[in-house]
């Protein structure tokens, strides 16, 4: 079983090589970790923290939306794709099970995520090293960033999978793809905003907001990193609330998602009929 | 011997409508049976059933004595879908040695099996740049992975050529000689009364026919033609002692059933003396085929 899936994961790290996916989520990642570091290195002084805190912190804001985004790219095409191409069927018919196909692209997907997160991630921490020789204070932070990451862009690959698999067509999986980024990561977190403000700290603030924050996988990585880190302060947004909220609920949620969207991923694709 | 493959009473409905109907077939181990029929007689939706990419609605399957589809009946299972299709960003090769660790097989024969289908040249090039006939071959290649029991080939020559298609025929005469079962389907009637040993019309998802050619041909008992040329100037004689015939100039046409061929022939000997040539047409291979395959009162 190992055998097969390491197979699968071989032959999709090469096809994404080829694709150029491996080189276009590099760049994507150091480029905009490198114009964050550059942007938020200016407050450094005011606060009194280390370099590469702050930039953990906006990196934060910057991986919420990005690691996600680079998922979902990768992932929307794995099943509609051998669909539309007509190689679905012929490998059915190989002895690997289809939650072996699919833990195989996850695998070779994830490691191309991780190789573009921890170049990005790296590029940003060199620069503040650079300009702040006091910034190892901050690796810790880094590190947590690091892995939540990869388990925020495992969940979206997984998303990924399961419209894919929903879909049978690559146009359509790639609509449902966009629309899933923007609910769960930019209108979600406006709807809460306004529910929030409504509210004007009533009981929802109180009890149902913490939940919410919890249920969704962005939100979770947001909080617990946020939550961990020394520079809560050098960012807004959710972080009032991160100090709410125990440090193990977001991590629960952070290690829940993965396995939730890789098992919804795995039912949805036995359920295709090539 | 037990067949490699059993299919009784199989019934294949979509949404209601019935696409294969109480169908019933065995393959014996290295038993070379061909699947004809028209575009849309089911042809493709018995194999993916063989295969258990989709369920039967009533009968049973069983392929190297397990459920199609099962991990058991995939390991000893070869197809090659109508259409082979691989990602056009690998190359020949990558895909093939994909398809052997699948299989648990060692990726170094590889090449040998691109060799053995003629590949070899284009081995390292990406299939995006083959042709339909290349990405046929790659097809094949991959069906040839491990000795399976049971090769299932939804029309393995088309986008062929007639070299090529020669031998493919060579090949699966190999396996079949190793004791693979192979089912193929095809258009390709003349190719396929050479290269197999038994042959499966159907028509409208039933079973109209199965057996040899020869089999069908004696069971379809369809009029054999004979022409019959004259020597000069004794055409009259002839039509006068065959008055069945039908006379153009010093040819006549014949037409006869299975059953009086022979008391013809014998006639048509005895006017030896006035006759250039005989020739006996038997029915077409199409002939025999549209007999069977309209039977159900096209």
């Amino acid at each position: 079983m190992i055998r097969r899936i390491l197979a699968t994961a071989h032959v999709e790290f090469r096809i994404a090589l080829r694709n150029r996916w491996v080189a276009i989520a590099i760049a994507l990642m150091v480029v905009f970790s490198l114009v964050l570091s550059a942007a938020g290195s200016a407050p450094t002084g005011q606060l009194g923290v280390d370099a590469l805190s702050v930039t953990v912190a906006s990196l934060t804001s910057l991986s919420v939306y990005l690691v996600p985004l680079v998922a979902l790219l990768m992932s929307f095409d794995a099943v509609a794709g051998e669909v539309e191409r007509g190689t679905l069927p012929l490998l059915l018919t190989y002895p690997a099970g289809r939650a072996e196909l699919l833990a195989g692209k996850g695998l070779a997907h994830l490691s191309v995520l991780s190789l573009a997160v921890v170049a990005g991630y790296g590029a940003a921490a060199v620069a503040a090293f650079w300009t702040d020789p006091g910034a190892a204070e901050g690796l810790p932070a880094l590190w947590r960033l690091t892995w939540t990451s990869v388990l925020l862009g495992a969940t979206f690959l997984g998303a990924g999978y399961a419209l894919s698999a929903l879909s049978r067509r690559p146009s359509g999986a790639a609509g449902l793809a966009v629309g899933l980024w923007l609910g769960l990561i930019v209108l979600y977190d406006l709807g809460l905003l306004a529910a929030v403000v409504a509210d004007k700290g009533g009981s929802f603030t109180e009890h149902v907001f913490p939940r919410l924050l919890l249920a969704n996988p962005a939100d979770a990585f947001r909080l617990f990193n946020l939550a961990s880190a020394q520079a809560t302060a050098a960012a807004a947004g959710v972080g009032g609330a991160a100090a709410t909220l125990p440090l193990w609920q977001s991590a629960l949620s952070i290690f829940l998602w993965p396995v939730a969207a890789l098992a919804l991923a795995v039912t949805a694709f036995r359920r295709v009929t090539p | 011997m037990t067949p490699i493959l059993t299919i009784s009473h199989l019934t294949k409905r979509f949404d209601g409508v019935a696409a294969l109907t109480d169908l019933s077939v065995s393959v014996a181990a290295g038993e070379r049976v061909a699947l004809l029929g028209h575009n849309g007689a089911g042809k493709s939706t018995l194999m993916k059933i063989i295969l258990g990419l989709i369920p039967a609605t009533e009968g049973s399957v069983t392929v190297c004595g397990a459920a199609p589809g099962s991990a058991e009946a995939r390991d000893q299972v070869a197809y090659l879908p109508e259409n082979a299709a691989f990602h056009p960003a690998l190359t020949g090769l990558e895909q093939i040695t994909h398809y052997l660790r699948l299989r648990g097989q060692d990726p170094a024969v590889a090449t040998g099996l691109l060799d053995r289908v003629g590949l070899g040249h284009a081995a390292r090039r990406r299939i995006g740049t083959y042709s339909k006939g290349m990405r046929q071959r790659v097809g094949l290649a991959q069906a040839l992975i491990g000795r399976p029991r049971l090769m299932v080939l939804d029309e393995p020559t088309s986008g062929l050529d007639p070299v090529s298609r020669r031998d493919f025929y060579t090949l699966l005469d190999g396996m079949a000689a190793d004791g693979t079962a192979i089912l193929l389907s095809s258009h390709a009637l003349t190719e396929v009364e050479a290269r197999t040993d038994r042959i499966l019309i159907l028509s409208k998802g039933r079973l109209m026919a199965t057996g040899s050619m020869a089999d069908l041909r004696r069971a379809a008992d369809l009029p054999v033609q004979m022409h019959l040329t004259a020597i000069n100037g004794y055409a009259t004689d002839i039509a006068a002692a065959l008055p069945a015939a039908i006379r153009t100039g010093a040819d006549l046409r014949l037409t006869c059933t299975q059953g009086e061929k022979l008391d013809l022939l014998a006639r048509i000997t005895d006017l030896r003396p006035k006759l250039a040539d005989v020739e006996i047409v038997p029915p077409s291979l199409e002939d025999i085929y549209t007999h069977y395959s309209k039977r159900d009162g096209q």
